[in-house]
């Protein structure tokens, strides 16, 4: 598992730092991803992110976070990664019978 | 990502890859792919986003100038809009393992390609209506069918363009109509910008199908989804009831409706004046060409005071919890 692109400052004219964004649609909803961009700082990255990806009213809240620091899980290693659950259906409903008699559960 | 030479693809590897695409599987950044699909994408993608970026300049010539309050903010939305069109593609650009900086470096010094419809001048008001309908309507076209293509992050890009691009074709076609049903001398100011507008519009889908190498391995990777040529026919169906609508005519005499085949037929496209603007012969590229690298000149102590602030921020706080 390895961070996914790195972030090292860019000698003489500066990108500036990649930062990832979230955006939370609606209250109550989960932050969604919705893309990356440049900033100098966090202050920076809010500002940026909400010019960028909420020109139209897209969400109710925001965050940034420096991508350097976001790990995520390697697609080849899908099948071995995700394999604890393939065989266990008793985690779900399906699993289990309710006796004939009972309509509504 | 280095610039070193790509080494051959693992056949297996690659076989395995064209299994996915040909199920219909989405590609994210991390994913194993072909040295030639990354690049290609590169290439496309950058370029894509360059011309979001130079898009801003034929339009933004007319900021200070558009004729009402209305028509001004429409207009700096959709500039502003652009730029920000170009940020999310060169962020999903970056995605391949390329900085910024680099697609900056390299559109900067002309190595790097941008749409060829932003070499033409925005002479009159009536150009900034015409290009919002025809320029943005055949980018919806194009970008329609991107929004679907094999690699995710450009195709999550694309639907958040799509969604914006609306609004750019409407306020564009409102801006025609408008000028359309006014004094003879707007009815003949948006019929020149029409007239000049048009041939360009239908090169910006690029070379025809048996000129365009690229396109093939496009398609073949799901990239695209449509040819040059169908998009193009596409964006011509669906333009010229538009055009009827507001009494305004489109500038080929070849231009007639086909009973057979259920498409507007329309005339040779002047291949020589297209490959001309490519190649840097357009009416705008120079000027094009220089106002970014000002602009990006200019924009240097910015980038540099922004850092600098920060890192004095950075400095401080460390200080304070020291």
């Amino acid at each position: 598992m390895t961070a996914t692109r790195s972030d090292d400052a860019v000698p003489g004219d500066s990108q500036w730092p990649l930062w990832e964004v979230f955006i939370q649609p609606e209250p109550g909803a989960p932050h969604e991803h919705c893309g990356s961009l440049h900033a100098v700082d966090a202050e920076q990255a809010l500002l940026n992110a909400r010019d960028v990806y909420a020109r139209r009213n897209e969400g109710v809240n925001l965050w940034v976070v420096p991508s350097q620091w976001i790990t995520g899980s390697t697609p080849e290693d899908v099948g071995p990664f995700f394999d604890p659950a393939n065989d266990k259906a008793y985690r779900h409903p399906q699993f289990y019978k309710t006796p004939r008699g009972v309509k509504v559960f | 990502m280095s610039s070193d030479a790509p080494s051959p693809d693992d056949p297996k590897r690659t076989a395995e890859f064209e299994a996915r695409i040909a199920r219909g599987d989405v590609i994210e950044p991390k994913d194993w792919m072909p040295e030639r699909y990354r690049r290609q994408l590169i290439r496309m993608m950058s370029q894509h986003a360059h011309s979001e970026i130079v898009g801003m300049l034929p339009e933004g010539n007319w900021i200070t100038r558009a004729p009402s309050l209305r028509r001004k903010m429409s207009l700096l939305a959709k500039v502003q809009d652009e730029a920000g069109h170009g940020l999310y593609i060169y962020c999903g650009t970056e995605t391949l393992g390329v900085d910024r900086h680099e697609l900056l470096a390299d559109f900067l010094n002309g190595k790097a390609k941008y749409s060829s419809i932003f070499n033409y001048p925005t002479l009159t008001w009536a150009d900034v209506g015409v290009i919002g309908w025809f320029v943005d309507g055949a980018a919806i076209v194009n970008q329609t069918m991107l929004a679907k293509a094999s690699y995710g992050p450009y195709a999550r890009a694309m639907v958040r363009i799509c969604r914006e691009e609306n609004f750019h074709k409407r306020q564009g076609y409102e801006s025609v109509a408008t000028l359309a049903r006014g004094t003879p001398g707007q009815r003949a100011m948006v019929q020149d910008a029409v007239n000049r507008w048009w041939w360009p519009s239908l090169m910006m889908f690029g070379p025809n199908d048996k000129d365009s190498p690229n396109s093939a391995e496009l398609i073949r990777w799901g990239v695209k989804k449509k040819s040059n040529d169908e998009l193009r026919q596409r964006f011509v169906n669906l333009t010229v009831p538009q055009a009827q609508a507001v009494n305004l005519t489109l500038p080929d005499p070849d231009l007639r409706y086909n009973e057979a085949t259920g498409n507007w037929d329309f005339g040779q496209i002047d291949w020589d004046e297209f490959w001309a603007v490519v190649k840097g012969d357009g009416p705008c590229n120079r000027e094009r060409m220089a106002a970014r690298r000002k602009a990006h000149e200019e924009g240097a102590w910015v980038r540099a005071a922004a850092a600098a602030f920060a890192a004095k921020k950075r400095a401080a706080a460390a200080g304070a919890a020291a």
